[in-house]
């Protein structure tokens, strides 16, 4: 059964009390949110202290041009900006900005922070849905044919697959990739575009209403385009797919392997039902559970920025944004890149626990 | 008895196992293995044999070949091993002491307590570690000690997590009462009592954790915020490989051996961590078939 229509079924038996408790979830959830927020930059705030007030100057300086006057202006702009004062002034004065829109400049991109996030985030999310889709319903099916078939031939060769996975680190997945894929036999290039593609999409005929460069493809009718996203995207979506399969299976397998042993399966077996419908229906549908929530944890972390994918295959996303931003103490970029994240993983979250109860009736949200 | 025959039973785990002693073998071994040159400062310090920018393959003095700037491939790999247990090993013993701490104190007096030390596992599991790392390695400069600083910061939440529930389960449990009746003190009631209850889970998760600690440091590495340049990292040997993946123009398979022993080295080494922790938490789990 798919997912849509086991939550169309299992919402059939919610209740109006269910929905009460549904709301008073969502606001206990809303008022947590800024606190665990507050707390976070101030972490990476006080990390920051680390640094000297001129490094630090960069925070709040709105463009490059606005350091242009010297050691004498540095210090002028440095008391204007009271980057020696006491810590939690600062951080005061941080957030008054934020909360104002004004997450500051960032060296690593050249250009403000929110400019930067907004910019990379289509990239990242096109490379995300590509990959999370396939490992999810990957990890689904080969899951239940692990459990099905324990220790038979399929269940080792399931999880050979799925440790080589997990222990294969995904920078030398990365370069094999390249190696075979792009010099040796030239079909998948590292980047997102060719660079007629680049020119194509940057000219005035080409609408870029996403940022995502396959839907703006089609949407702009232009298959060429299309096509050539499609080729830049194949090898890191391969390498992310093979690394989140293997955790999100072994997941399902063990998952599956609890569910056939409840007593439930027995009585369905019992009363005669056919095999297929006790795995599928029984097994399968109660088995997705907890790994529902592994795949949300999966799907925050890689909208995160899947750092080392991007890095090697040369696709400007968020991660790569995220990387250089930290390796070089680019503060307002890591700030910046902190609450996006923060964002991504409260959003995911919420999904995920609403899905729940809709996946299994038994569950009520308090 | 149990371990021998489930051993013996899963070839796979035999296998990790065997793979692990391995390592440990090449570790202890090393200076015996890849004897250091007399005028090396450290040990840990690759000897290189020049400053071309090309890769040598192997040869019979450089069995592995060389990396660009002439690192000996085969004696960074060897002493990599060393690395490579100092890493994972030095930051899981942190992180599960921090975790065991703060898990217990928790569970232990719950309420408020519980409450604050939640959020603090919360706000630290909304910063993706390698990012986080990357920013702390950044500051505390390159070096094995600060890789291990900044991933036992990012590393301990899980174990908090776990030791917490572990408690909370075992907390309501009779002998519990027992010993609180019998005017046991809270230190000698959580140390003697309630803590070895949590053990199994805790070892499960660091045996799995180990493995991939060493892939987040190799990670960092990679990403040029690891080690200095030349140190015996695995992570290194493979940063130094990726200008030289497309090969030459008519043979792109020219410098297979500064990815494939690098990577060999780390796969293996995270693997037999990954079997060996499969194989403890089948044999430790009683829910898992036998």
């Amino acid at each position: 059964m798919s997912l849509r229509a086991l939550s169309a079924e299992a919402a059939r038996f919610r209740s109006p009390e269910d929905m009460d408790a549904m709301l008073y979830y969502l606001l206990r959830r809303a008022v947590f949110i800024p606190v665990v927020l507050l707390a976070l930059t101030l972490m990476i705030f006080s990390l920051q202290m680390m640094l000297s007030p001129v490094q630090r100057l960069a925070a709040y300086a709105p463009g490059p041009e606005f350091l242009k006057g010297g050691s004498a202006q540095i210090a002028a702009l440095i008391e204007k900006y009271g980057l020696d004062e006491p810590f939690l002034v600062q951080y005061k004065e941080w957030l008054g900005n934020v909360l104002s829109g004004n997450l500051g400049w960032s060296e690593t991109a050249r250009a403000p922070v929110s400019e930067a996030l907004l910019d990379l985030f289509p990239a990242t999310a096109e490379l995300v849905f590509f990959a999370f889709i396939p490992s999810l319903l990957g990890a689904i099916w080969l899951g239940t044919k692990a459990g099905v078939h324990l220790n038979k031939g399929i269940d080792h060769a399931i999880r050979i697959f799925t440790i080589i996975g997990w222990s294969f680190p995904v920078f030398v997945f990365g370069l094999m990739m390249l190696l075979i894929f792009y010099g040796t036999l030239n079909w998948f290039p590292p980047g997102r575009l060719s660079q007629w593609a680049e020119v194509v999409v940057a000219g005035d005929a080409f609408t870029r209403y996403t940022g995502v460069n396959t839907l703006d493809a089609l949407l702009n009718g232009n298959m060429a385009v299309f096509f050539d996203a499609i080729r830049h995207l194949i090898a890191p979506v391969i390498t992310l797919t093979y690394v989140n399969l293997a955790s999100m299976t072994r997941v399902m397998r063990t998952s599956m392997l609890e569910t056939l042993r409840q007593d439930y399966i027995r009585t369905a077996r019992a009363k005669g039902l056919p095999e297929k419908v006790v795995q599928n229906k029984h097994g399968r549908s109660n088995a997705m559970l907890p790994v529902v929530t592994i795949a949300g944890m999966e799907l925050a972390y890689m909208m995160g920025g899947v750092v080392i994918t991007e890095t090697i295959f040369d696709y400007h996303g968020i991660g790569r944004f995220a990387a250089d931003a930290a390796s070089n103490l680019d503060f307002p970029g890591v700030l910046g890149f902190a609450l996006y994240f923060a964002l991504v993983l409260v959003v995911i979250n919420l999904v995920v626990d609403l899905l729940y109860p809709l996946l299994d009736p038994r569950v009520k949200l308090a | 008895m149990t371990v021998l025959r489930y051993l013996l039973r899963n070839p796979l785990s035999m296998f990790g196992m065997v793979l692990l002693v391995g390592f440990v073998v090449v570790a202890l071994f090393a200076p015996l293995l890849a004897v250091p040159e007399p005028y090396q400062i450290s040990p840990y310090d690759t000897p290189r044999a020049g400053f071309w920018a090309q890769p040598q393959p192997p040869s019979d003095e450089h069995p592995f070949g060389t990396t660009q700037g002439q690192f000996d491939i085969y004696y960074g790999l060897v002493w990599g091993t060393r690395t490579a247990f100092k890493i994972g090993l030095g930051v899981v013993l942190i992180s599960v002491f921090v975790g065991v701490l703060i898990g217990s104190v928790s569970a232990f007096y719950g309420g408020l307590v519980d409450e604050v030390l939640m959020r603090i596992v919360d706000v630290f599991m909304a910063v993706p570690i390698l990012i986080a790392a990357m920013v702390l390695t950044a500051l505390l400069g390159k070096g094995l000690v600060p890789m291990i600083i900044a991933l036992s910061a990012f590393g301990w939440m899980n174990y908090a997590r776990v030791v917490r529930s572990e408690i909370l389960r075992v907390k309501e449990m009779d002998f519990v009462h027992a010993a609180r009746a019998y005017g046991t003190s809270d230190r000698r009631l959580i140390l003697q009592h309630i803590l070895p209850n949590t053990f199994f889970p805790v070892l499960v998760l660091a045996t799995m954790a180990t493995g991939s600690m060493v892939l987040a440091a190799s990670a960092l590495s990679f990403l040029g915020v690891g080690t200095e340049e030349g140190y015996a990292d695995w992570g290194q040997f493979i940063a130094y490989s990726r200008n030289w993946i497309v090969g030459q123009g008519d043979n792109p398979f020219a410098y297979w051996y500064t990815l494939f022993f690098p990577g060999m080295a780390i796969f293996l080494f995270v693997l037999s961590w990954n079997l060996v922790g499969d194989a403890l938490r089948d044999i430790l789990d009683p829910r898992i078939a036998k």
